[in-house]
């Protein structure tokens, strides 16, 4: 190199030198050559390597999505499974309700099946009176009270049994007077609201009073003057109770009469043919 | 099905009939009726009985009497006892529960209220 920048070459020597330098410039271009390619492979291998690496974090993206989909769900499944137990809850909290009402007006319905039967079990006059006593006392709760009929030949009123009051002490009634006398005269039952525990046995003012009845015929009527200390109220049954009885305790009462006076003809019948025939 | 038997001791015909009524709507228990105290200690000899139910006012022989010869047998120390009576003062239940009643249910009675006693008193569900 010094002697070419010497000026002192022969023209062989230039040719060789020439023939170097082109055969090193050639190799230089091939070398670029080689170093362009290796440029854009590298370049290519750079993409492939940033193209895979972008990949995973789309994929983790839409895993992350699915999950928070999937947790959206979960969330609201929570929420309407929330809401149908606050709804089977409240189904649940209503047929409790329901089964306590049910069985209330089974207990009704047994004691107003037990009246009943009782009341017909018997034509005797005096077991018809005996179980409207057991009625009264045990199914309705009453400690002092009065069973008065009508007799139909005086039209007195009398009481037949009385419990916790002397049976001879109830008074005398007259007909539209009186608590006593209006129920018997209107054939409709005076039942208050409410229980007055404080309240002293007067006769002629009974708390309730029923009238026993056929239809619209009044033949009689039960008072009640107390009730035993645990009654601290009238409940539905006792309402029932008292219709009850103002109609079954009636026809009970009435067809045992019937029947007794119709044994004691008969009887008397039987025992005239037996004296006519001996 | 029935396990148990429940001796009834009353001389109301229509509390019999409403007591027995409640307790054949349980199904484990079978209904033995007796009319008086002397009528009782009878079917009690006469039958296994698991509970009994009892009034205080009866002829004959009334419920605390009952209850009272019941307990000085020792085969029945353990025989649960439910009083039934109009007789709601604290003196009276606390006389029944004295002698060894185990409950005491005031008249007029609620069927779910007896029924209840006896459940908890046989320990049924």
């Amino acid at each position: 190199m010094g002697d070419i920048q010497g000026g002192g070459v022969s023209g062989d020597g230039y040719i060789e030198r020439r023939e170097e330098i082109m055969a090193v410039m050639k190799k230089t271009a091939s070398f670029t050559e080689e170093l362009l390619q290796e440029n854009e492979r590298l370049r290519q291998r750079v993409s492939t390597l940033e193209a895979q690496k972008s990949m995973p974090v789309a994929a983790d993206n839409s895993f992350v999505q699915e999950l928070m989909e999937r947790l959206k769900q979960t969330e609201n499944d929570k929420q309407e499974l929330f809401s149908r137990f606050q709804e089977v809850s409240e189904e649940n909290r209503n047929f409790a309700e329901r089964y306590v009402e049910i069985e209330a007006e089974n207990n009704n319905l047994a004691n107003l099946y037990v009246a009943s039967y009782q009341l017909h079990s018997t034509l005797d006059f005096d077991e018809v009176i005996q179980i409207i006593t057991e009625i009264v006392i045990n199914l309705i709760g009453a400690e002092a009270f009065a069973i008065a009929l009508i007799d139909p030949k005086t039209e007195v009123v009398k009481a037949v049994s009385a419990e916790g009051i002397r049976q001879e002490e109830f008074p005398t009634v007259k007909l539209g007077e009186g608590v006593i006398g209006k129920v018997l005269a209107d054939g409709e039952p005076f039942i208050p609201d409410a229980l007055d525990p404080e309240a002293k046995i007067d006769l002629t003012k009974p708390i309730v009073a029923v009238p026993l009845k056929i239809k619209d015929l009044v033949f009689g009527v039960l008072c009640i003057y107390r009730f035993f200390e645990q009654k601290k109220e009238l409940v539905d049954v006792d309402r029932e109770l008292f219709t009850l009885l103002a109609g079954h305790a009636a026809t009970a009462i009435f067809s045992s009469r019937l029947y007794t006076d119709s044994n004691r003809k008969l009887q008397t019948i039987q025992g005239l043919i037996q004296l006519m025939a001996s | 099905m029935a396990k148990f038997t429940a001796l009834v001791v009353e001389d109301s015909p229509t509390m019999r009939q409403l007591i027995c009524f409640a307790l054949r709507r349980v199904r484990e228990v079978t209904v033995v009726e007796a009319n008086d105290g002397v009528d009782g200690l009878k079917k009690l000899s006469q039958h296994h009985v698991d509970i009994l139910l009892t009034d205080i006012n009866m002829p004959i022989m009334d419920g605390l009497k009952l209850v009272s010869m019941v307990r000085k047998d020792a085969n029945y120390k353990e025989l649960p006892i439910i009083i039934i009576t109009t007789e709601g003062s604290p003196e009276d239940r606390q006389r029944a529960l004295a002698l060894g009643a185990n409950a005491y249910i005031t008249k007029p009675i609620q069927a779910p209220q007896v029924i209840s006693q006896v459940k908890s008193l046989l320990k049924l569900p």
